[in-house]
């Protein structure tokens, strides 16, 4: 059983959650009783098979769905970044990090001046006429960063953001968004199925099995940064992770 | 895209530009997408208009050739319109007043009815498809009075209002105004969930989420819906036209009832002609409406 204190310093908390979907003989049981907490500033990474139920965990803590037994708790704002960009087709680059700050409330004049800002700190300063189908995938997902961070939020919730991504588009982004997280003190939870990008970004991460979901185990990240996704260190740590996972896997019969 | 004037998608503007760390600033893969990319279709403008003008002077003068080949053919050679002495009668009607006397009013009626017809059609479609209650009440209500063709109104219409351009206004509505409500509720429908989902993440509630997302993205759709209204609103209007003459206000339709009783063919089609190449002209400035829309969102 889990424990159900909420500890006063975490930036999100999940007490004993579970979701299930559905009704009757059909009802699919997504979560078991997960229980997590994630200190301010934190990175955290949640991996594991597919139908572990990680989507709707960010799912539940960004309130798009409401968990049916448990707690969650979060302080602060929170922003959430998904595998397509989202962006909207019929705006500019810069409109669609614009709608952003004008649904917080931020007059014109400061919006004009915060969304060059914000695309600046993406490196698409230049780039915010641009139509969304005019950009690559890569500059695609700058600007849903740059919208996520337009609502200024102290928790990012990314599920799976660089998964449609080149390897090398992909590292570029890791360094991107290493250096933004740090400079904004973000608490993050990234969800991935690639177990190297989980080591390469994580401070720790989180194994779920699959099937209900639940946490199975924690592996805190204790590699320096700056690191590389391709270093040997990286390497064995994801290669631990991996183990774990296939021993999961083959214990499901998959 | 007319904009020329922002940076071009050149390595060199990154590379300037950044401050990122050892020139990568955008090195991914990706980048490399950009650089076949063309910057879109800027043909000049005399090339563009003499590109979409060929194929209509060519469907035209294929028209044209058909006629004449049954003209040739000597089929029902008493009554049937030959093709030179239509467009010379055609001419004729342009000279006198009462063909543009006609045509104005018609093209007044069609743009207050179908003006109407929109402002009905949206406030209809944009409750119905907000409102579950009504949708399940309404929603099929539409559909239904969608597909009844509107010549069925006119009995209707005519005992209702009398013999007046009330009348034809009330006919128009009805035909155009289903069309354009459908074409809203299933834009609105098709309004993807993860857009939705980003929108409500941004803090998007209630009516700035109508505005700013569900309306434009809807768009598309609510245009094809217009363009369908104006199909069904101009049908309509003809109908009416030909059957409920209204006195000392002459139109094409009652035009084209008076060639009936004078078993005039030739004018009748003379008018026709002059139906047809509004029906064409309208359909046009929707097409190119449809296809800025497209070209905005990445479609064309």
């Amino acid at each position: 059983m889990s424990t159900n204190t909420v500890t006063e310093a975490s930036a999100v908390t999940l007490a004993g959650v579970s979701k299930v979907y559905g009704r009757g003989p059909t009802a699919v049981q997504a979560l078991d009783k997960v229980s997590l907490s994630v200190a301010p500033g934190e990175f955290t990474c949640l991996i594991g098979a597919s139908g572990c139920g990680k989507s709707t965990m960010l799912s539940l803590v960004a309130g798009l769905d409401k968990p049916t037994a448990g707690n969650i708790a979060v302080s602060g704002r929170v922003a959430m970044m998904f595998q397509e960009p989202a962006l909207f087709p019929w705006l500019t680059a810069g409109a669609n990090v614009e709608l952003a700050l004008r649904a917080r409330g931020v007059g014109r004049v400061e919006r004009r001046q915060r969304t060059g800002e914000l695309l600046d700190i993406v490196q698409l300063g230049g780039f915010g006429t641009k139509r969304p189908h005019e950009l690559s995938g890569g500059m695609r997902q700058r600007v849903a960063l740059a919208r996520a961070l337009a609502q200024d939020a102290d928790v990012l919730l990314m599920d799976e953001p660089f998964g449609a991504l080149d390897a090398m588009t992909r590292d570029v982004l890791h360094d991107e968004l290493d250096r933004i997280t740090d400079e904004r003190n973000l608490t993050v939870l990234f969800v991935t199925h690639n177990v190297r990008e989980a080591v390469r970004l994580g401070d720790r991460v989180v194994v779920l099995s699959s099937r209900p979901g639940r946490v199975l185990e924690e592996f805190p990240v204790a590699i320096p940064a700056p690191r590389r996704i391709d270093s040997a260190p990286v390497a064995e740590l994801a290669g631990q992770i991996t183990d774990r996972l296939r021993e999961e896997m083959s214990r499901h019969g998959e | 895209m007319a904009s020329n004037d922002g940076p071009s998608f050149s390595q060199g503007t990154w590379v300037a530009d950044g401050a990122a760390p050892a020139g990568t600033a955008l090195a991914g893969l990706d980048a490399l997408d950009l650089a076949g990319r063309p910057g879109g279709g800027r043909g000049r403008l005399a090339l563009r208009l003499w590109n979409a003008f060929w194929p209509k002077v060519l469907a035209i003068a294929l028209v044209l050739g058909i006629w004449e080949l049954i003209t040739l053919s000597g089929y029902k050679k008493e009554i049937f319109p030959a093709t030179g002495p239509t467009l010379v009668n055609l001419w004729d009607q342009a000279k006198t007043g009462t063909l543009w006397q006609a045509l104005g009013n018609t093209l007044e009626s069609a743009v207050i009815g179908f003006a109407v017809a929109i402002v009905v059609g949206t406030v209809i479609g944009a409750l119905v498809s907000r409102i579950y209650v009504l949708r399940a009440a309404v929603g099929s209500l539409i559909t239904g009075l969608q597909t009844m063709p509107s010549i069925a109104w006119v009995p209707f219409a005519a005992l209702l209002f009398g013999n007046n351009n009330g009348a034809i206004l009330f006919l128009i509505i009805l035909g155009a105004a289903p069309s354009i409500a459908n074409g809203l509720i299933t834009g609105v429908d098709y309004t993807s969930p993860l857009l939705l989902k980003a929108g409500q993440m941004m803090g998007l509630r209630r009516l700035s989420l109508w505005r700013h997302l569900i309306m434009p993205a809807s768009l598309p759709v609510y245009v094809a819906g217009l363009k369908q209204g104006w199909a069904f609103g101009w049908r309509s209007l003809m109908a009416g036209e030909l059957i409920v003459l209204v006195f000392n206000h002459p139109t094409l339709g009652e035009l084209l009832n008076n060639d009936q009783s004078l078993s005039d063919l030739q004018s009748a089609s003379a008018i026709m002609i002059v139906i047809f190449i509004i029906g064409i002209f309208v359909d046009g400035l929707f097409g190119a409406a449809d296809k800025s829309i497209r070209r905005r969102w990445g479609l064309a």
